[in-house]
């Protein structure tokens, strides 16, 4: 089969996710993982104190949102994303885009673009 | 020694740190009902309280609160930072224990109110305008509430209106006044999406609170007689009847019984007594927290959801709604069997009760509401009240405290 898979990770803050979900939807992506994770960039952090002693914490709290899509297309999925994060700050995050080989479903065994159809 | 009696000093001091404990309990409480880039904010707001109302206290709330009555309304000087208050019992209030363990018990009934408060307000509320806030309030709500319904003279108590342990002082002032707060505030954003983040925590706050209020409505008699023991008893009963009504409430509406559920069901139960723990019998107490428990549950998820009010730890839904029918149970169920210092209520063929206890409610709803409004617009003049956008989303710990409560990952 010649289908392409791609896998989308938006790392970006959490401040900004139920928008992107929603925005995802609405373009037909239902399906995706969603983690808390740590990060730095160029984004500097900020100081905590405690007791007096203050830490510079270098690593900022984001979230890190997968998809694969395969039939919508990946740079329908890029701008979509890019619009609804962007600020022009630093902290918006980055985007990577990667090859998937393949995409099984557990539950009935369906691969490739069928494991990734909701058809009723 | 004067007239003070050892046992119900002992009982006093006892009630007092009990009473205490519920201020930290409540930071637990509400703790758990945040997200968790907010949770120490709210727990500062609990502990900001313990701060500033101890000393406002004993500079000038007890004499504000307990002196000498002018006009009806309010305490003069008499006891300016604690002069006079010490272990001769004031005969006004309690004659057998000193008036300085008096003082203290009181103390932390003043405390809890306006920590109360912060629940609505919880997620988007700058401290420092806070903090303002719990002094101003305590000087211009707090005092003059708790002299007209509890001091010598005040007009309430003139009146024949029973308040055993705060439902008017504590509860009604701080649910309306927690209301008129989270309007004048505003909604958090993303309101839909907002989940409790540790309810076990909110569980032991729970626990915490219950075990209090027997210090709360039990020490509220002042003395070891049977109206304490009777308080004990409904102040029990009413949580647990509470419990049961909410719950049962959530199996009709939702088919599941939930812990955060059980916990404010509890807390209906308990906020209802308070008014009338050492006046009703325990048979009433039944009633009276279970009717607390349902309406309570109606208030905050149908009332709260149709009117949209973003009350966000449900202090009015719980402490508001469930202080006003409190009061009004009290009008109807009040026995001078059980406390010869009441008065019969409307069970016993006695309507006046009911019409003083509307009366407490309405002027006690009036006052709280307006003074409320005020102060937060006289605060708002010269600091902003709600946080930034920014600060909202980042959360408020980091914001406003400059600290995580959990940490990161291990590094």
């Amino acid at each position: 089969m010649d289908q392409k898979f791609s896998k989308i990770d938006i790392i970006t803050s959490s401040s900004k996710f139920d928008e992107l979900k929603e925005a995802l939807n609405a373009i037909g992506i239902s399906g995706m993982t969603v983690s808390n994770v740590l990060g730095c960039g160029m984004q500097k952090g900020h100081k905590e104190f405690y007791r007096g002693l203050a830490l510079d914490i270098n690593l900022l709290p984001k979230i890190k949102v997968e998809v694969v899509v395969c039939d919508i297309p990946v740079d329908l999925v890029v701008e979509i994303a890019k619009k609804v994060l962007h600020t022009g700050k630093m902290g918006d995050g980055k985007i990577f885009v990667y090859d998937v080989k393949n995409i099984i479903r557990i539950s009935n065994g369906a691969e490739g673009r069928d494991a990734l159809r909701y058809d009723k | 020694m004067n007239a003070v009696n050892a046992a119900d000093t002992s009982f006093i001091i006892f009630a007092t740190t009990l009473v205490m404990l519920m201020t930290p309990g409540l930071a637990l409480f509400y703790g758990g009902m945040v997200r968790r880039k907010n949770v120490l904010s709210i727990t500062v707001h609990s502990y900001a309280a313990m701060a500033i109302v101890s000393i406002q206290w004993v500079l000038i709330g007890y004499t504000l609160c307990f002196g000498k009555d002018f006009a009806g309304f309010i305490g003069n000087f008499q006891f300016i930072g604690l002069r006079g208050v010490g272990f001769l019992p004031n005969a006004n209030y309690a004659a057998t224990i000193p008036q300085s363990v008096f003082m203290l018990f009181q103390l932390m009934f003043a405390i809890i109110t306006p920590a109360i408060i912060s629940g609505a307000i919880a997620e988007r509320m700058k401290f420092l305008a806070f903090s303002v806030f719990i002094l101003l309030w305590s000087i211009i709500v707090y005092d003059p509430i708790a002299h007209w319904v509890w001091g010598a003279g005040g007009w309430l108590r003139n009146l024949g209106v029973l308040d055993f342990a705060g439902g008017y002082v504590v509860e009604i002032s701080s649910g309306i006044s927690a209301l008129v707060a989270a309007l004048v505030i505003g909604k958090r954003k993303k309101l839909k999406t907002i989940t409790p983040h540790n309810i076990p925590m909110t569980m032991i706050g729970a626990g915490i609170l219950w075990f209090g209020w027997f210090g709360f409505n039990a020490g509220s008699a002042l003395t070891i007689n049977g109206v304490a023991l009777n308080a004990f008893i409904t102040t029990n009963t009413a949580a647990a009847a509470g419990i049961i009504a909410w719950s049962t409430c959530e199996v009709v509406a939702r088919k599941k019984v939930t812990s955060l559920g059980i916990a404010s069901g509890m807390v209906a139960g308990l906020v209802a007594i308070t008014p009338g723990a050492g006046f009703v019998s325990p048979m009433a107490s039944i009633l009276i927290g279970g009717i607390a428990g349902a309406l309570c549950f109606l208030s905050v998820t149908v009332v709260k959801q149709r009117f949209g009010y973003d009350d966000s730890l449900d202090a009015f839904g719980c402490h508001g709604i469930g202080g006003i029918w409190g009061a009004i149970a009290t009008g109807i169920f009040a026995s001078k069997a059980i406390n010869s210092a009441g008065t019969n209520g409307l069970i016993y063929g006695n309507i006046k009760l009911v019409g003083s206890q509307l009366i407490a409610i309405v002027s006690t709803i009036a006052y709280s509401a307006i003074m409320t409004f005020i102060i937060l617009k006289v605060i708002s003049k010269f600091m902003s009240l709600r946080v930034t956008s920014e600060e909202e989303m980042d959360g408020l710990d980091v914001s406003l405290h400059g600290e995580e409560a959990y940490g990161g990952i291990d590094i």
